[in-house]
């Protein structure tokens, strides 16, 4: 008896998302990040800044620089996957986009409207059509709310002028398109699974009908049978509703199947960027390369890791030049001392490693 | 579509009572005697209060009602006692069962309405300076230490002399509940606020905040409808330890002459009274009051501590 | 003889709301410098499991019953005593979370000393030697000053390699790890699994390895349990099970991998989720989930939702599902007509 016999009858679908949806806007970029930059203070209020040096008294600041220019564009009906180790600064990134930490610099360009300096009045429009999606089910649900309250505040808010039928009806509809069975309304959250928690949780970000949506490591902390059902009931929001995302994560198995493109990110910074296949095949930049090759497969007759050496710096003290330089393999005394560019690839990524501008690598 | 199969845990949507039963804090009550014991007493304690003017024999508000030949009978059980008085009868003839009803009622109301003062003043506070955090933060915890710093007493003392000077001490003992209840809120409200603030501080950091600021909702329903609910167990829990404080610092408080006139006792001002009787022998109309008052404060100090047993998430892993 | 040969072990929980069986029934060896898998999700009992092999579960947790043989000795009703001079000693354990283990107050070399100290007679100056040399082992960028130094001052890859070396400082015949690299992130996860390997191989330390990753799993062991709702449903050789899986969750569980899947296609997962422990369903408990409850011919298969199924041999494999002891039934059946 052989695995085959026993396999699901179910035949690999044809990949049914496309690219990117063709539209008249096709060109311009749903969300535009220039220059963004990100850092928050360690040293805490004024009187604890002063310090004693050498007999004087200074004032003494420490910053944790979580993103140090960050330029990325997403385009319309596309999957942008952000991977990273902890302490990249993806998820800084996704909440800077949310308006959830305001950036120390650059701009968010939302569907051609700078977003990031608006007032919460005037951003309001923008959170109907931007949602989110966060990465622990058992923390995102108000525990002293029923799922229905949970699902209704935001359409309230946002049409204020339906009536309580509509309201209700909009609840039951979008409960049954995350397959949670409407009658169960009346119910807290912690009476539900994880993996149902984020089913609500998703439900709620798609209650009022968003176009955009930043998920934060949606899956991580589900188990893995639970994972694919979140994972393919994402997909198909994306196709019903002609969603884009924002898809922030860690596994790399996740992105490839998930995401039409890639950006790696290392210390705060863009290291490449480059559609999921293209990635996957030729990865350009060291640090994607050994990233690629530490995920843990199942086949065993896949090549040794490559190993890095070193530690990861912390973002308070960023090593100067390229910030991979200490752990990277091919590290040379330009790499010390100068910042590597994003520059564009006739594959059609983005790389900055001086390395492979300069054609060594 | 998939659709889960294995349904929520089995708990039919049975309303708020049904909750309560299933809950560990019935759980738990179901098995401490302790507990229980100290809720019926707290319980028969309140409900003698509220039914004074029923229960006691006589109204010691009333002059008419009062037998100054009847001072410092003894209670039932000594010699030389008169029937009609139970508990005995204080210096000035009035029976001192009905006093003490009506002084448990007067030390009840300062206690719980010194303590939604205290509530009111500190959950505000407390949830500003926790969600709204920097210069907010800073400038009402610097007040709350502030306050911290000046002892009840002191405040007490202060708004006694000022209020009396000003508008005359008949109007202090006229008010003198309003008067306490000001003075025991105002001066303790920090304990509210701190405690507030660190949950708010943890609260605030979960992630159904930054859904419901992604939502777009403003911060005043934020912090109201999504963060104040999730706070009030500690609220809870330190509302029990405040009563008892606030019952204990009035009784202080009418010991020092500061607080409830004789005409007017508490169990405060009924121990006064009856203290300076002690050495004549006349020993009921200090101790009898002062056991209700110890009866009374041990019964919620000791629910207050099963509760913060019970609650603390630390020590419940179910 | 196996190391530690496990009989039979039941671990129960004695809850408010009624006594919960954690693990039944469940039974394993392991040999001498073997490496074996404990595979599942998280509440499948993988965690009890390891902590009840050194009769470290808290209350209200307790072995109801069975049998635990570390090199010929019954672990189960050995004294406190006794069995501490085992624990740490010939059996440690690596956690998921490296600060559960290390002592924020004490530098690293003195958490080494002391250990060392506890189970052995042994001048300081010599345990000092001997922690600075499995510092060595474990590859740490200079040893000598990580001796000196507190556990925050270390990243998390290091602090996982600091565990390890107090996992190897007094030689043990096992190493229990429990999910040792999922807090770590897959480039650290890469080096720290390829260390722990070397060394179990290089000192033939045996090593039983807790993870709900597949793939880390496939690399690492040569033998490897999947656990499922306080039950062992799959046993046998890693490569076979991995190459050829028998158990329909087993199979759920592969074949809901991202990597299985067409990029961009619909995953195949398996519905529903893992009941809590309360609430097991009668029968086989994944039955409410499997998908080969009816037959090909479209017949129900009664016995799934009745009976616990037995474990049959499927090859080198162990396999509790009524569907395989069926098939395999009806292949011996065959057989036999045919001479």
């Amino acid at each position: 008896m052989t695995a085959q016999a026993l396999s699901h009858t179910e035949t690999p679908t044809e990949p049914r998302r496309q690219a990117a949806r063709p539209s008249d806007q096709e060109n311009a970029p749903l969300l535009e990040i220039r220059g963004l930059r990100k850092r928050f203070d360690l040293s805490g209020d004024f009187l604890e800044q002063l310090r004693f040096k050498g007999g004087r008294l200074v004032r003494h600041q420490e910053f944790v620089h979580a993103i140090n220019g960050v330029d990325l564009s997403i385009r319309r009906g596309e999957a942008l996957c952000v991977v990273g180790e902890s302490g990249c600064g993806k998820s800084t990134v996704a909440r800077t986009v949310m308006g959830l930490l305001s950036p120390s610099a650059g701009e968010i360009h939302y569907d051609g409207t700078r977003i990031d300096d608006l007032s919460p009045k005037a951003l309001l429009p923008y959170r109907k059509r931007m949602q989110m999606i966060f990465q622990n089910p058992y923390a995102s649900l108000n525990p002293r709310m029923t799922i229905q309250q949970t699902l209704e505040e935001p359409i309230r808010l946002h049409h204020p002028d339906w009536d309580r039928e509509r309201v209700t009806a909009k609840v039951r509809e979008v409960m049954a398109s995350v397959g949670i069975d409407p009658e169960w309304g009346a119910r807290f959250g912690h009476e539900f699974s994880g993996g149902q928690r984020q089913r609500i949780a998703i439900a709620r970000a798609l209650a009022v009908d968003p176009e955009f949506i930043v998920a934060d490591e949606p899956i991580s902390a589900l188990d893995v049978s639970i994972q694919a059902q979140v994972l393919n009931l994402l997909m198909d929001a994306q196709q019903e509703r002609h969603l884009t995302y924002l898809f922030i994560t860690h596994d790399l198995a996740v992105v490839e199947h998930f995401g039409t493109r890639v950006a790696v990110m290392y210390l705060g910074t863009v290291c490449e960027v480059a559609p999921t296949r293209t990635l996957f095949a030729t990865p350009r930049h060291p640090y994607t390369q050994a990233l690629l090759s530490a995920i843990p497969r199942l086949e065993d007759d896949r090549p040794q890791p490559i190993r890095l050496t070193g530690e990861v710096p912390t973002p308070v003290n960023l090593p100067s030049g390229c910030v991979f330089h200490g752990r990277c393999p091919h590290a040379e005394a330009r790499c010390r001392r100068e910042v590597p560019r994003l520059v564009a690839q006739a594959d059609g990524s983005q790389v900055a490693c001086h390395g492979v501008e300069e054609g060594r690598l | 579509m998939s659709t889960p199969s294995s349904s929520p845990a089995a708990t039919p949507a049975g309303g708020r009572w049904q909750r309560l039963r299933d809950s560990y804090l019935w759980y738990s009550f179901k098995r401490d005697r302790g507990a229980q014991l100290c809720l019926a007493t707290l319980l028969a304690l309140v409900g003698m209060a509220l039914l004074a003017p029923w229960l006691a024999p006589t109204d010691p508000y009333d002059l008419a009602q009062i037998d100054i030949l009847a001072s410092e009978l003894p209670p039932f059980w000594i010699d030389g006692s008169d029937p009609a008085y139970t508990l005995g009868t204080d210096a000035q003839g009035r029976d001192l069962w009905s006093i003490i009803l009506y002084g448990t009622r007067v030390s009840l109301l300062i206690g719980f309405g010194a303590v939604l003062l205290q509530a009111l003043l500190g959950v505000v506070f407390g949830l500003l300076a926790g969600y709204l955090g920097g210069r907010v933060d800073a400038l009402l915890m610097r007040l709350a230490d502030i306050q911290l710093s000046f002892s009840t007493l002191m405040v007490a003392i202060v708004v006694g002399a000022v209020v009396k000077a000003t508008l005359g001490g008949g109007f202090y003992s006229d008010y003198a509940i309003l008067m306490l209840i000001l003075i025991i809120g105002l001066a303790e409200w920090p304990q509210y606020a701190r405690t507030v603030r660190a949950s708010v501080l943890a609260e605030k950091r979960k992630e159904y905040v930054d859904a419901a600021k992604v939502m777009g909702l403003k911060s005043r329903r934020i912090m109201f409808r999504h963060v104040l609910p999730n706070t009030l167990s500690p609220i809870f829990v330190i509302s029990t330890v405040q009563i008892a404080n606030a019952i204990i610092s009035e009784a202080a408080l009418s010991f020092l002459g500061l607080g409830m006139p004789e005409t007017h006792p508490s169990l405060g001002s009924l121990i006064k009274a009856g203290f300076d009787y002690l050495q004549s022998g006349a020993w009921w109309i200090t101790l009898i009051p002062g056991a209700f008052l110890v009866v009374l404060v041990l019964s919620i100090n000791l629910l207050g501590d099963w509760l913060r047993d019970v609650m603390n998430p630390r020590l419940y892993k179910g | 003889m196996a190391l530690l040969e496990v009989r039979d072990l039941d671990v129960r929980f004695a809850l408010r709301q009624g006594e919960v069986r954690a693990l039944r029934n469940i039974n394993f060896t392991l040999d001498r410098g073997e490496r074996l898998g404990l595979v599942g999700e998280s509440g499948a009992g993988k965690s009890v499991a390891a902590f009840s092999l050194l009769n470290l579960i808290a209350k209200p947790g307790y072995i109801a019953g069975g049998s635990i043989r570390f090199d010929g000795q019954e672990l189960i009703g050995l004294g406190e005593r006794r069995l501490r001079r085992i624990r740490g000693n010939r059996v440690s354990m690596i956690f998921q979370d490296p600060m559960m283990t290390l002592n924020p107050v004490l530098t690293i070399g003195e958490q080494m000393v002391e250990c060392l100290k506890a189970h052995r007679r042994i001048a300081s100056r010599e345990a000092r030697a001997i922690a600075l040399h499995k510092l060595q082992q474990v590859q740490i960028p200079s040893p000598e000053t990580r001796l000196d130094q507190y556990p925050h001052e270390l990243s998390g890859g290091m602090r996982q390699r600091v565990i390890i070396a107090i996992a190897l400082l007094l030689d043990p015949d096992i190493i229990i790890a429990d999910e040792p690299t999922t807090a770590l992130d897959v480039t650290i996860q890469a080096e720290i699994m390829t260390l722990l390997l070397e060394l179990c191989e290089k000192h033939n330390v045996g090593l039983i390895l807790i993870t709900h990753d597949l793939g880390v799993v496939s690399q690492v062991t040569q033998r490897m349990l999947v656990m499922y709702a306080g039950r062992v449903i799959e046993a046998g050789p890693t490569r076979e099970i991995i190459n050829d899986p028998q158990h329909p969750y087993t199979q759920g569980l592969m074949n809901a991998l991202p990597q299985m899947a067409t990029p961009g296609s619909h995953l195949n997962q398996i519905r529903g989720s893992m009941p809590p422990l309360s609430q097991l369903p009668s029968g086989c408990a994944f039955h409410p989930r499997c998908d080969f409850v009816t037959r090909a011919d479209g017949s129900e298969r009664p016995a799934c939702s009745r009976q616990v199924p037995d474990f049959v041999a499927s090859g080198n494999c162990r396999v509790a599902c009524h569907m395989v002891a069926e098939m395999l039934a009806q292949e011996a059946a065959t057989e036999e007509d045919r001479p």
